[in-house]
């Protein structure tokens, strides 16, 4: 039942967004047809792909969780989203490359939480996740640029590829 | 007045990104290396791309304009789409470079196939 409501919620929010302007009785934005129509679409849908949607965890019903999830999009993402393209510039303009792929062992137990962490470290500096150990969710990444002193361990240190965001990500999803 | 200073400035920014992005496909020597280029930086142009165009959906909706919602709206929802679809995009398209055999050009170190190369930085700068 949860699911179902949970789905049925998300549906109906993709359907507003995307039929905005769509008249101008509720809101000056939609049209009584229109939500009467989106709402039933959407517990079509909800009913249908509940089990697909939500696995098994309502660990993300948390607000708190969207809020901390909004601060680290605003924060230390788009500081390293910033950050990575002033490398890549550089890295493109001198074409100094040192790449390799290394395994890092970031620790973290969900899906969702890999799935961001794969997701985060391919839009930070110089990294690119390549591929996944499904057993004990160990990342492989592309460097770009080795570091010799990160090599010395195996497998290499987090806060090398990453800095803090397994913090963040612990937080947000687990 | 201002505003429309800002939304060029927007534009000028994501469009020196995405061109950026274009230059490194074309100067990388191997498929990761312009994943590289590929993904990040047209990430963060799209961002302010579609940024500016959200500023401008948001003064038409002030000046009484519905379409102007319509734009805003619908063009968040496809930044939410870029951000999330751009990166596994580039993560399938690695994985299955690596899969097919790709090895990763002047590489240091590489742990997925589990044989360290034995040529280190600094002699293939000698060599070179």
């Amino acid at each position: 039942m949860k699911a179902f409501i949970v789905t049925t919620i998300v549906c109906m929010i993709i359907y507003l967004i995307l039929t905005t302007g769509s008249g101008t009785e509720v809101l000056g934005l939609w049209s009584f047809i229109e939500l009467a129509f989106g709402l039933l679409l959407s517990v079509l849908i909800g009913f249908i792909a509940r089990s697909v949607f939500v696995k098994d965890s309502y660990r993300m019903l948390n607000p708190i969780r969207w809020f901390l999830f909004l601060g680290y999009l605003i924060g230390p993402f788009f500081l390293a989203i910033t950050k990575a393209n002033l490398d890549v510039a550089y890295r493109v303009i001198t074409g100094k490359i040192n790449p390799g792929i290394v395994r890092i062992h970031p620790d973290l137990k969900t899906d969702l939480g890999v799935t961001m962490l794969a997701n985060s470290i391919t839009l930070t500096p110089g990294t690119l996740s390549v591929d996944i150990d499904e057993d004990t969710n160990d990342l492989y990444v592309h460097w770009i640029n080795v570091d010799k002193k990160a090599l010395e361990r195996k497998p290499v240190e987090c806060k090398y590829i990453c800095g803090n965001f397994p913090k963040w990500i612990r937080r947000i999803a687990e | 007045m201002i505003f429309d200073l800002v939304i060029y400035v927007l534009i000028g920014i994501g469009l020196f990104f995405n061109i950026l992005a274009g230059i490194g496909l074309l100067r990388f020597p191997d498929v990761y290396t312009r994943l590289h280029a590929g993904t990040k930086c047209t990430t963060f142009g799209s961002i302010f791309l579609i940024g500016s165009v959200i500023l401008l959906g948001l003064k038409m909706w002030w000046e009484k304009d519905t379409n102007g919602s319509v734009l805003a709206l619908h063009s968040a929802l496809a930044l939410v789409a870029i951000l999330l679809t751009n990166p596994v995009g580039a993560h399938a398209i690695a994985r299955a470079a690596h899969r097919s055999g790709i090895k990763p050009a002047q590489a240091v170190i590489d742990e997925l196939s589990e044989e360290p190369m034995n040529v280190t930085t600094d002699e293939r700068r000698g060599g070179d």
